[in-house]
């Protein structure tokens, strides 16, 4: 039991540290910088870890792409600029929403498309299922007339 | 008939869709270079810094340029097979050390052989950055021209050699 408890102590430590890894100190004093670099640092992939985004990733590209967004915010670039830089080196994987191009119209429209199969499913079976309805009660009508 | 044949078709293909994704690897991103002029860069050389490595030692021959690094586990699996590259002397191989350690990086190359016909010293991965690595072992393919004709991200074993590499290195050297 006492070793449990150590063991989940540990665990628990473990967890701690890995949270408080990322960059000790925020980026920016001036508030409207240190949002743009939030909101940038969300928006690019961590290509290391592939499911996290640059902000809250350990890995050390997630590391040098983090300074390096900051490096570019100071230097004055816009956000686009600055997207517009990762992508130019690492593709358009890095961005969680990719630009809408012919290769990424399935990836865009998908969604769209199974919605609209989905709607013409629903519609030819509501339109069987009431025309079975009307047969039924023209039956009726037939077995009562 | 249909309502039997519209679900076994929706199950073929994604089956189909299932199939495909088996063999895919989302690890590998495809560098956006390829096809493009590899991205300048200058670095100080590892066995002396005083000395510099560019675009311009890469110029006038296929090359291949291995981004390597001691703390990087497939680098050290990767490796005789670099030597065995080096040593056919088909194609000259530059190293990039990526964020490591001078005399760690020395030591690994005396121990286990230097197939690089010069390396790199990538300290703060600046460079990497610029050429789109995002970790190690990664290998580009640069023509004559400096023009990035392929990249092959994690080890390069002796089938990825044959398969990947050798094609198209002779290809490109027939080609001048």
């Amino acid at each position: 039991m006492i070793v449990r408890l150590v063991l989940c102590f540990l665990l628990m430590l473990g967890f701690s540290a890995s949270l408080l890894a990322i960059d000790s100190e925020p980026a920016f004093t001036d508030p409207a910088l240190q949002a743009r670099y939030d909101r940038l640092t969300e928006e690019i992939r961590c290509l290391q870890c592939q499911n996290q985004p640059i902000a809250d990733s350990n890995a050390g590209i997630a590391a040098d792409l983090r300074l390096k967004v900051k490096e570019l915010i100071a230097a004055g670039k816009t956000d686009q600029e600055i997207l517009d830089y990762v992508v130019a080196r690492y593709g358009d994987f890095v961005l969680y929403r990719p630009p809408f191009a012919p290769r990424t119209w399935l990836l865009w429209g998908g969604p769209f498309l199974f919605l609209i199969i989905g709607l013409l499913v629903a519609v030819s079976v509501i339109f069987k299922k009431s025309r079975l309805v009307d047969d039924e009660d023209e039956l009726e009508v037939e077995e009562t007339g | 008939m249909l309502r039997y044949l519209v679900p076994v078709a929706v199950f073929a293909v994604l089956v189909g869709f299932f199939f495909r994704g088996l063999y895919l690897k989302p690890s590998e991103i495809p560098s956006p270079f390829v096809g493009k002029a590899a991205p300048s860069f200058e670095l100080p050389r590892l066995h002396d810094p005083e000395q510099r490595l560019s675009n311009a030692d890469m110029q006038g021959s296929v090359s291949l340029l291995n981004v390597w690094a001691t703390w990087c586990f497939a680098c050290r699996q990767e490796h005789p097979v670099l030597n065995e590259i080096a040593e056919s002397g088909v194609v000259p191989i530059f190293g990039l050390n990526l964020k490591d350690q001078r005399p760690l990086a020395l030591r690994w190359l005396e121990q286990l052989g230097d197939p690089y016909a010069a390396t790199g010293f990538d300290g703060d991965g600046k460079v990497a950055l610029d050429w789109g690595v995002y970790g190690a072992p990664e290998t580009f393919l640069v023509d004559a021209d400096g023009t990035v004709l392929y990249k092959h991200i994690a080890p390069i074993t002796q089938d990825v050699w044959q398969q990947e590499l050798l094609p198209r290195i002779q290809a490109a050297q027939s080609r001048q």
